[in-house]
């Protein structure tokens, strides 16, 4: 088997001239997380159809009347999706005719009303750019951290706390301060994964797990009633921030677009700029990608180990602070609604690459604004989205679905990442 | 009598590689029978043929006469054959017993493991054939000889009577070998037919009683070891009648780059790796360090460069101790190194070519501003490598994953070679590779010592060690056990040093009387 | 030599285990000092704990246990140090029997300065640490099933979470709780399968595909709960199991009230521990699995089916896990609640690390954080100084300590994780 291995080694072959099969080559890049959107949305349809109390009613009778049966199926997902979209993309009819009312009235109101949803998809965006992008750069490096979402938690802790504790200073001080403060904060908590990983060999996997569920506990303690930081009102959350330490929003009520959305596009270029035009990033690719030759090529593995999972925590810790910073304003226990656990589903899709990372954070931003309304207007649970979502990862992580499904041939050669080599001990 | 075993025909295709190509092979009841090839002939892949891991595309397979359908293990062990691997199919924390019994396990009571009777069997197998295993010890705990005694057990409490060795020798010390060898003639003895694989001649000549040589895949011609010699069998398996040679004139050996002294490494397995050793290597020559796989070559290796902790001892390279320096500390002391696996360490394969090209360099200008790369410079440097040392790629921006053996390994000296370098530890630098390739780094290795290099060169070929060195140090145990010049050494002397047997004390001179003058001069 | 060398790599090993043994012994010994000087000397001395046995209906009264707190907690933290002393000078073998004795010695230190001036009925919490720890044993036998064949099974929480909807909806559909149980582990078995396919058949990442799991049970079970059960409540009414007192044996006081009055579930759990610890360490079946876990080609040259082994084992391992998601709902609440499961899967995939892949071990885990658990809710009634948070972070953080080989030390399957590939 040895020689086997040693002999069959395909001898290098010609590739094409690159420039001619760059269309070619983001074609197929995209063919697969096209089609697993499309199955998702598809098999999300057939849940939705399949689940109506209305369908369910008139299932026994299918037999009889197909068509009605059908026609009903194919309007209660019609009626889903449209909701879906139009709750992610704006209702276009309306915006048209606020538009007509601002220039003949010159009242704005119906129009920024109007305009609330598709500048929601984007808000909804944000935290997902971070998150994902924090998965990413774990990935780049070899490390699957599992632990965004108690990171981002940890992020808006220290952000509000940040936010409420001190008053007094310009917005100019206290506002990146309180940035800083969530992005220290993901950053150690991320860190102390990264940091047993590096010395003791401890698998990532399972201690930012663990370090997810007792951030959860200290959040739960530290807002509990005499809890450190709670605030005066009868619930579990801290007091508000101060106006100085807000993230403005960029639009006038009730568009809630805020800062932070640029901020995540900024985080964007930088990770790209980090990982693929820097020493360090090129060091995070080696030990991600081979930490033996890593090591042997004279990269400190363990420091890089600690380095990158501490630079993932950040972002994942910048994501709760902007989150907290540009919209709640105060730290509640149900804080996210598993934006660190979507994550993984982001930067699978994105290919672990940061602008595909932006791509995706869109396109779930979206989804999950859309979802409300679907929600209100379709009575479709938004919860639809996550079944949807872990349909996406399944089928990325599985093209062979995905192949088979639609009779597409496999490539050539097939990478495959493994993330995970066992718990370790 | 018919063969109990004939391979008819046999073909296999890898993507690119045609591993075995019509073989035929008989064995007879009762035999020894050697497969000798090179590294990549095709005789593991041809006996995992025979053991149903792989599938041929072509030929049969006739056992006791009658064809055979091989597709699995299950069916090879059925039909009586059993293998020992190269790479020992042992559950470390498993014990003898559950190891031999896993898959044929005996039961009482209906569901119970019935782990008494199988240790009997394997204490009443042992005492047989002088094996002296415990069932009862776990495998961790063992020596790899004795590891590989549990395998043969494994074999033989399946009733195999066809057994097939793949390189069993390659992991024992000569001792071990040749405890093996008394086992597989007692085997023989009481009525067992043997495949033994090898590229070793002596053991071939030593052992067997009919011999089939593969070349490239193919049977390039049988023996009978009575009325043939190593010179003979060298030439079938290599395919030319003289052994490598390098063209090269006398060393002229200069200041000391490399010390070593009193050198000690411990392996958590196995003690202490490296035990105690010293040697020198001065600029413009190359030490050669021979020995049979494991005996501490890899330990030295890696401490040298780096790659492991020193327990004790001192290392100095240029007048730097470099005892606990790490690899990056040795580059920047223009040590070069090539690894010893070079897919695990050299490279990292998923990258693209050039990135591989400057995988030791990248942080440092040219190729580096600050923390910012430039991308203009490493593509240059990596264009310029790809020519200068005539690496096979359609583009420095293809996957090195995507290259032959031969051209990866010619990517790691391209980076290594490059620049002004003091001392090269070159490990294992042309194992498994093409002839092509082999002459190829070898002449560059020489080419380094002419202008000046240390060399410090690591193999398990004794040829590559004989051809290339201009003083051989013979390790043995984790010791050097002597050193040699090359010029005088002989490969039987070089044998029996390999095999631990010292000579005795009028043994050739550690320095040679050119270097002494040579040193005297330079002192005044 | 090969002896030389056998006989210095021995020194060696027990000159660092003499070490490791010296700092956790300090360490031991440290706590019980701490132990004897807050909890002990820190006490007035009139001070009182008083321990309960019996509830108010039982049929034998145990009389009421009064102890002098500070008293009790200097012989408690006094004997804590001796094992300290005893571990350093003389070494204890068994980290279990260890573990176990310091974890008790805390505890009941702690326990007993809890309840200074007030009283405790043991038995019941005794009965609810029991009742508490039977799903994370659930839990982590599905683990080991699962892990002990090499694939990593992160996806206990989503299958208890799936099985125990789909075990609610069907038992107050049909009315019938074997039926709704059995749907339940069926659901398991489904769900686990597709674990299987995707870990073996596509070789996909197991943490992915856990997660993907995870995420689609989280997904699924809060969107059929808004769409179905919220605006149907007959359907979120399945009942319990009631318990069934074991003749005789019930009678036991303490003892027969904690262990042999319990409903069918917890009776099963226990029973199923002893099978898959049998299974595992006495059948042919275990003694493959264990191979495949460890060495899949070794195991797959002599003949044994790597993938029939590890497709058995897993689903198998999504019903155990199942089970423990039905016995969150048919023996306990009798309804399905959004996200119900919350985090057990995952304590109960600490439990399996705590208890090194054995279902023996992984029941002690289960045990001390079964009991966390149930001191957690008892100290929020008398008011603790310690925040029942950080009781409830416990599991987490020994998981995390344990793994990092500070105390004791695990061993994970080593083919864990590695998709098997067949030439």
């Amino acid at each position: 088997m040895t020689q086997a291995t040693a002999t069959s080694i395909p001898p290098a072959t010609l590739a094409p001239a690159p420039r001619a099969n760059v269309w070619r080559s983001i074609l197929d890049t995209l063919t697969i997380p096209v089609l697993a959107i499309f199955t998702a949305l598809v098999a999300s349809g057939l849940i939705i159809a399949f689940t109506a109390p209305t369908v369910l009613e008139l299932l026994p009778t299918f037999f009889q009347q197909p068509g009605v049966v059908l026609g009903t199926m194919w309007n209660t997902v019609i009626t889903a999706y449209l909701a879906l979209f139009q709750g992610a993309f704006g209702d276009w009819g309306a915006i048209l005719q606020a538009v007509q009312t601002w220039s003949s009235t010159g009242d704005a109101t119906e129009l920024w009303r109007a305009l609330r949803d598709p500048f929601e998809s984007l808000v909804a965006a944000t935290p997902y750019i971070f998150t994902g992008l924090a998965v990413a750069v774990g990935f780049k490096g070899g490390l699957f951290n599992i632990g965004v979402e108690g990171q981002l938690f940890a992020g808006a802790i220290a952000s509000a706390w940040l936010g409420f504790a001190i008053d007094g200073l310009p917005w100019f001080i206290h506002l990146p301060l309180a940035l800083f403060g969530g992005i220290a904060a993901g950053a150690v908590w991320a860190g102390i994964a990264g940091l047993l990983k590096a010395t003791r060999g401890v698998n990532e996997v399972i201690n930012t797990i663990m370090l997810n569920y007792i951030m959860f506990l200290l959040t739960d303690w530290l807002l509990s009633d005499g809890g450190p930081l709670r605030g005066s009102a009868g619930a579990p959350r801290t007091p508000e921030i101060y106006p100085t330490a807000y993230l403005p929003r960029l639009l006038p009520d009730p568009v809630r677009f805020h800062w932070g959305f640029f901020l995540a596009i900024g985080a964007v270029f930088f990770v790209y700029w980090f990982l693929w035009k820097t020493t360090i990033g090129f060091e995070v690719r080696t030990v991600g990608a081979s930490p033996t030759a890593a090591k042997y090529a004279g990269i400190a593995v363990g420091r890089v180990i600690v380095l990158t999972m501490a630079l993932s925590g950040s972002l994942a810790g910048l994501g709760g602070a902007n989150e907290l910073l540009g919209l709640n304003h105060y730290m509640v226990a149900a804080f996210s609604p598993g934006y660190g656990f979507d994550a993984i589903a982001l930067a699978l899709l994105g290919k672990s690459n940061p602008f595909g990372v932006l791509a995706s954070a869109l396109l779930f931003g979206a989804l999950r604004n859309g979802a409300t309304r679907m929600q209100s207007v379709a009575s479709v649970p938004v919860d639809i989205i996550s079944v949807m979502q872990a349909m996406i990862i399944a089928f990325i992580a599985a093209p062979e679905i995905v192949r088979w499904i639609y009779r597409l041939r496999a490539p050539a050669q097939q990478e495959r990442e493994v993330f995970a080599r066992g718990w370790g001990g | 009598m018919p063969p109990i075993l004939e391979l008819r025909g046999i073909t296999k295709r890898f993507p690119g590689v045609l591993a075995n190509d019509h073989i035929d092979l008989t064995l007879n009841q009762g035999e020894i029978h050697a497969l000798l090839g090179e590294n990549g002939a095709g005789k593991s892949t041809l006996m995992n043929v025979l053991y149903g891991l792989y599938h041929p595309d072509e030929g049969e397979i006739l056992i006791r006469d009658k064809p055979a359908h091989i597709t699995g293990p299950r069916d090879a062990i059925a039909q009586g054959i059993g293998m020992v691997h190269q790479h020992f199919m042992l559950i470390p924390v498993f014990t003898v017993t559950e190891n031999v019994m896993l898959g044929d396990e005996s039961i009482t009571n209906g569901v119970v493991l019935d782990r008494k009777k199988v240790a009997q069997e394997i204490r009443d197998l042992s005492v047989r054939y002088g094996l002296e295993v415990n069932p009862d010890l776990y495998i961790k705990d063992l020596s790899v000889g004795i590891q590989q005694r549990v395998e043969i057990i494994k074999l033989l409490y399946r009733k195999a009577d066809i057994l097939i060795l793949d390189e069993p020798t390659a992991v024992l010390t000569p001792q071990e070998a040749d405890d093996l060898f008394q086992v597989l003639r007692n085997l023989k003895a009481q009525g067992n037919s043997i495949i033994f694989i090898t590229h070793k001649l002596r053991e071939v000549l030593e052992l067997a009683d009919r011999i089939t040589v593969l070349r490239l895949g193919k049977v390039v011609g049988s023996a009978d070891p009575k009325s043939t010699n190593s010179a003979e069998l060298a030439r079938m398996m290599v395919g030319r009648s003289v052994i490598l040679s390098v063209d090269k004139a006398p060393a002229q050996p200069k200041e000391v780059v490399l010390k070593v002294e009193h050198l000690t490494v411990r392996d958590p397995r196995a003690g202490d790796a490296v035990n105690d050793i010293s040697f020198e290597v001065r600029a413009g020559e190359v030490l050669g360090i021979a020995g049979v796989q494991g005996n501490g070559q890899t330990e030295l290796a890696q401490a040298l460069t780096g790659l492991r902790a020193v327990e004790s001892g001192r290392v100095t390279i240029l007048g730097h101790d470099t005892t606990h320096a790490t690899p990056r500390q040795l580059f920047e002391l223009d040590v070069a190194h090539v690894p010893e696996d070079r897919q695990q360490d050299g490279l990292v394969l998923s990258f693209p070519v050039e990135d591989n090209l400057v995988l030791n360099e990248y942080y440092r200008p040219p190729f580096a501003q600050g923390i910012s790369l430039n991308f203009k410079e490493i593509e240059r440097a990596a264009a310029e490598r790809l020519k200068e040392y005539d690496i096979r790629t359609p583009s420095i921006f293809v996957k090195t994953a995507n290259l032959s053996g031969g051209n990866q390994q010619k990517v790691i000296v391209a980076r290594e070679f490059t620049g002004p370098i003091k001392l090269l530890i070159a490990s294992q630098p042309t194992r498994g590779l093409d002839v092509g390739s082999i002459e190829y780094i070898h002449n560059r290795i020489i080419e380094k010592r002419d202008a000046g290099t240390a060399v410090l060169l690591i193999s398990n070929e004794l040829d590559e060690i004989m051809s290339l060195s201009d003083r051989i140090a013979v390790m043995y145990k984790g010791r050097i056990i002597d050193t040699v010049n090359a010029a005088e050494a002989t490969k039987e002397a070089l044998g029996l040093l390999m095999a631990g047997v010292q000579q005795d004390a009028a043994h050739a001179p550690e320095i040679s009387p050119e270097l002494k003058t040579e040193m005297q001069d330079e002192i005044a | 030599m090969l002896g030389m060398v056998a006989t210095s790599v021995m020194r060696r090993t027990t000159d660092v285990a003499q070490q490791r043994r010296w700092i956790s012994g300090a360490v031991i010994v440290a706590l019980g000092l701490l132990c004897l000087w807050f909890f002990a000397l820190q006490v007035p001395a009139d001070m009182v704990s008083k321990y309960r046995f019996s509830g108010g209906g039982d049929a034998i009264q145990l009389p009421v246990v009064e102890l002098p707190t500070s008293t009790t907690n200097l012989i408690l933290a006094v004997l804590l140090v001796a094992v300290g002393i005893l571990h350093a000078a003389r070494g204890i073998k068994n980290s279990g029997v260890l573990f176990g004795a310091v974890a008790f010695f805390l505890l009941a230190i702690f326990l007993t300065w809890s309840i200074r001036g007030q009283s405790l009925n043991l038995t019941g919490l005794l009965e609810s640490t029991l009742i508490r720890s039977i799903p994370f044993l659930l839990g982590a036998l599905s683990g080991i099933m699962c892990e002990r064949s090499g694939i990593i099974n992160i996806a206990i929480e989503g299958m208890m979470l799936t099985a125990a909807f789909v075990s609610v909806i069907v038992a107050s559909y049909f009315d019938n709780l074997w039926l709704g149980l059995a749907a339940g582990v069926a659901s398991g078995a489904l769900i686990s399968g597709v674990h299987a396919v995707f870990s073996i058949r596509f070789k996909v990442d197991q943490i992915i595909s856990g997660t993907v799991i995870n995420i689609f049970a989280v997904g699924l079970t809060n969107f059929l709960n808004l769409r179905w059960l919220t605006p149907v409540q007959e359907l979120n009414d399945s009942g319990t199991f009631s318990k069934v007192p074991l003749p005789g044996l019930a009678q036991i006081p303490v003892l027969g009230t904690v262990l042999f009055n319990q409903n069918i579930l917890v009776y099963a759990a226990i029973v199923l521990m002893f099978v898959v610890n049998f299974l595992l360490f006495s059948t042919r079946w275990g003694l493959r699995t264990r191979a495949v876990g460890e060495h899949p080609k070794a195991a797959d040259t002599l003949g044994v089916n790597v993938f029939r082994i590890r497709y058995t084992n897993v689903i198998f391992a999504g019903m155990l896990a199942a089970l423990g998601g039905c016995f969150l709902t048919l023996a306990s609440v009798g309804r399905f609640d959004k996200l119900m499961t919350n985090g057990r899967g995952f304590i109960a995939l600490a439990a399996m690390i705590f208890g090194n892949w054995n279902p023996f071990g992984a029941f002690g885990a289960s045990l001390l954080f079964g009991f966390m658990d149930s001191l957690q809710l008892k100290l929020q009634i008398l008011t603790s100084v310690i925040p029942s948070e950080f009781l409830l972070m416990a599991p987490y953080l020994a998981t995390m300590i344990v793994l990092a080989g500070v105390v004791g030390r695990v061993r994970p399957p080593a083919a864990e994780g590695v998709p098997y590939e067949k030439q």
